[in-house]
């Protein structure tokens, strides 16, 4: 089950998906996301742990993949739009 | 509204096995693992590597990378990693140790591999505890440290003082490179990699011996969230170990 | 050559590449030797800071597909052990050489043939065995030492080259056959880099006690293959013996003359030599039962070939001891007075 955000308003720059076989709750990567768009849910995931979710209503994820560097699980992965006209990958 | 036009730009390396580890949750092993596949893929070099997993936490290795393996008796991995490396020069090397394992029995592997200046590779995960065992006092366990064995703190009289292992091998001549790194928040993740990659350059280019020691939180044994154990890590450890490269190959890498 | 010289240059011939150990006296001819000779033939020879490293390189490098070697005597050879339990755990092929010298402890540089126990009851922990040569002639330490490197291949076992310092420092002519170099078997097992196939993995620990005990049935398996096809001993004069001494290495050589000498005398004395010590040729003394009451085990130890002779002989004839320890040899004087006194005995 992947915690994915719904935007509603403006076009969606990146997203991370977080795979709860993966995710142990250990929440570094809630600490580390500089916009807070990570936290641990209430729930419990099917391996015991309360796993991380990305809650991103306004679609500000820059897709920096800081999150995703410091998961000791492996289990963020990183989406980012495809720049279609020059500029940074 | 959702994009079609979405590009993965960070998933899990081709090298580390979609296996769920069974290390703790915000254990420095886990992120540390990620780094050592994400430079041997980039390298290009998995079919050539061979590592030498410790006694220790993270004894499992060898579920976890998919390349060549020995399982080493305690400490004793530079030995082994020496015959391989002997026998054949030209694969890729490394042994992945703790910190019992690498300064404590295996203290006298360590110091004569980088003294022979042999070409291998060391990845040396320093918690500053024994893990797997539950918690005993570490060589680099700090003054003042509570674990099972020193249960009101190291004290000196008793147990004298932590190990510097960087410091320590950087003063031998076949030590190439030797770095101190952290896993405890991104910026230093990021960097651990690039100290990681060298590493493994180093021995590449046939420069002699590396190792690249990485403080590490374990939250379990410290009795700390992993958010507190990184904390700790920053504030407590990188206090007596600091960050830094040791020593450089005189040649470029 | 000294006996530890013709040991390497065995080994060499063998195939054997690698060599890692650390000097002890009365065997440091061996990594000496050792040290010229490799690198003429594109080989490895590396002094390691202690035995216990010495065992892992040559782990690292059985590991790794090659015949390779260490040497050492008694006390280097406990720091061993662990590591040659890992290497049997493991299934690798190795060869190791202990020159046996005076114990316990840090003893004494002499002759003894006190390591019996450890080399053939295992010696580290766990259920294995190594396969246990012991030499008894310089030519023999040559001939033993090369089929030592096809029999761990064969059993993907470590196997002991058990000599004493007497025939690690005597000097005797040798012959070399001329052989071409040996076909080496492939080993499709070993680490060689992952290239093109799943990764290979060297490891003994198996926390599931299901797959512990089939690994270890494994190794037993092997074991008693070895005693089923391996067993080698040699018979002296027992044909029409009234009376055996059972002995192996230089205590075998100086029984033969003892033998010599108590023929002349009327005394029909005879040698069971065993060569493989392990596996130990009981058969051969539960046979020589039949015919023969009394026997004589001498050894330069305080009584641990016994032990094996006695099992064989399973209470069926009298078994006695001779032995001098601490560096002390038997002389063929004091052995012909003791099987004098068991003829004595007996008629």
């Amino acid at each position: 089950m992947n915690s994915v955000a719904k935007t509603e308003k403006k076009e969606r720059r990146a997203k991370i998906v977080i795979d709860e076989d993966f995710c142990k709750g250990c929440g570094l990567c809630v600490s580390t996301c500089p916009l807070r768009l990570i936290r641990l849910a209430n729930r419990v995931s099917p391996k015991g742990y309360y796993p991380a979710e990305f809650i991103d209503t306004e679609a500000k994820c820059t897709g920096c993949a800081l999150c995703a560097t410091m998961c000791p699980d492996v289990a963020i992965k990183v989406f980012r739009t495809k720049k279609k006209t020059g500029g940074e990958k | 509204m959702e994009t079609t036009e979405m590009e993965q730009i960070f998933g899990r390396p081709r090298t580390l096995r979609s296996v769920a580890t069974h290390y703790c949750p915000g254990c420095g092993h886990g992120i540390t693992h990620r780094l050592v596949a994400e430079v041997i893929d980039e390298l290009g070099i998995r079919e050539q590597t061979v590592g030498v997993a410790p006694v220790g936490c993270s004894v499992f290795l060898y579920n976890y990378l998919d390349v060549d393996m020995y399982e080493a008796a305690h400490g004793r991995a530079p030995a082994i990693a020496t015959g391989c490396k002997r026998v054949h020069p030209d694969l890729v090397v490394f042994t992945y140790q703790g910190d019992g394992d690498l300064a404590a029995i295996g203290t006298a592997e360590t110091v004569h591999a980088a003294a022979r200046g042999e070409k291998i590779t060391t990845i040396f995960i320093n918690n500053a505890i024994y893990g797997m065992t539950g918690g005993q006092m570490a060589p680099t366990s700090l003054v003042g440290q509570k674990t099972t064995t020193t249960p009101t703190g190291r004290l000196i009289e008793r147990a004298g003082y932590p190990i510097r292992v960087s410091e320590l091998l950087a003063t031998l001549d076949g030590a190439a490179y030797i770095a101190r790194v952290a896993v405890s928040s991104a910026k230093y993740v990021v960097q651990a990699k690039r100290a990681i990659k060298k590493a493994f350059e180093t021995q590449m280019k046939g420069l002699g011996y590396s190792l690249v020691e990485v403080l590490s939180q374990c939250p379990t044994d410290w009795h700390m969230t992993p958010a507190d154990a990184t904390k700790w890590v920053e504030e407590k450890m990188m206090a007596y170990y600091p960050l830094g490269e040791f020593k450089v190959p005189k040649e470029a890498v | 050559m000294t006996g530890n010289e013709a040991i390497a240059e065995a080994a060499i011939q063998a195939g054997c590449r690698y060599y890692f150990g650390y000097p002890i006296t009365p065997q440091n001819e061996i990594p000496e030797y050792m040290s010229r000779r490799l690198p003429e033939v594109g080989g490895a020879f590396l002094q390691a800071e202690s035995e216990i490293a010495a065992i892992y390189m040559v782990f690292g490098a059985a590991g790794a597909g090659a015949r390779a070697m260490t040497s050492s005597s008694s006390p280097g050879i406990s720091l061993k052990q662990e590591g040659i339990s890992y290497i049997a755990a493991a299934e690798l092929p190795c060869v190791i050489a202990n020159i046996m010298r005076g114990g316990p402890g840090l003893g004494g540089i002499q002759p003894s043939q006190s390591d019996y126990f450890q080399a053939t009851k295992g010696g580290g922990h766990g259920d294995y065995h190594l396969l246990v040569l012991a030499p008894s002639t310089v030519q023999e330490a040559v001939s033993l030492t090369m089929d030592a490197f096809d029999l761990a291949d064969k059993y993907r076992n470590p196997v002991m080259i058990l000599g004493d310092g007497y025939i690690g420092q005597m000097m005797e002519p040798v012959v070399f056959e001329k052989k071409p170099p040996p076909s080496l078997p492939v080993k499709e097992w070993a680490i060689t880099g992952a290239k093109g196939r799943a990764a290979n993995l060297i490891k003994t620990l198996n926390l599931d006690p299901v797959i512990l005990e089939q690994n270890n049935l494994k190794i037993n398996r092997k074991l008693r293959e070895m005693t089923k096809n391996e067993v080698r001993v040699e018979n002296y004069l027992t044909d029409d013996a009234e009376v055996i001494i059972a002995a192996y290495g230089t205590v075998a050589r100086i029984a033969k003359t003892a033998i010599q000498v108590l023929r002349k005398t009327g005394i029909k004395a005879g040698l069971i030599r065993p060569i493989t010590l392990f596996p130990f040729p009981y058969e051969v003394f539960e046979e020589v039962t039949e015919r023969v009451g009394k026997i004589l085990v001498v050894e330069m130890s305080l009584g641990q070939m016994i032990e094996d002779v006695k099992l064989g002989v399973c209470g069926k004839a009298e078994v006695s001891f001779y032995g001098r320890v601490g560096g002390m040899v038997p002389s063929y004087e004091e052995i012909i007075t003791e099987t004098e006194k068991l003829v004595k005995e007996a008629r």
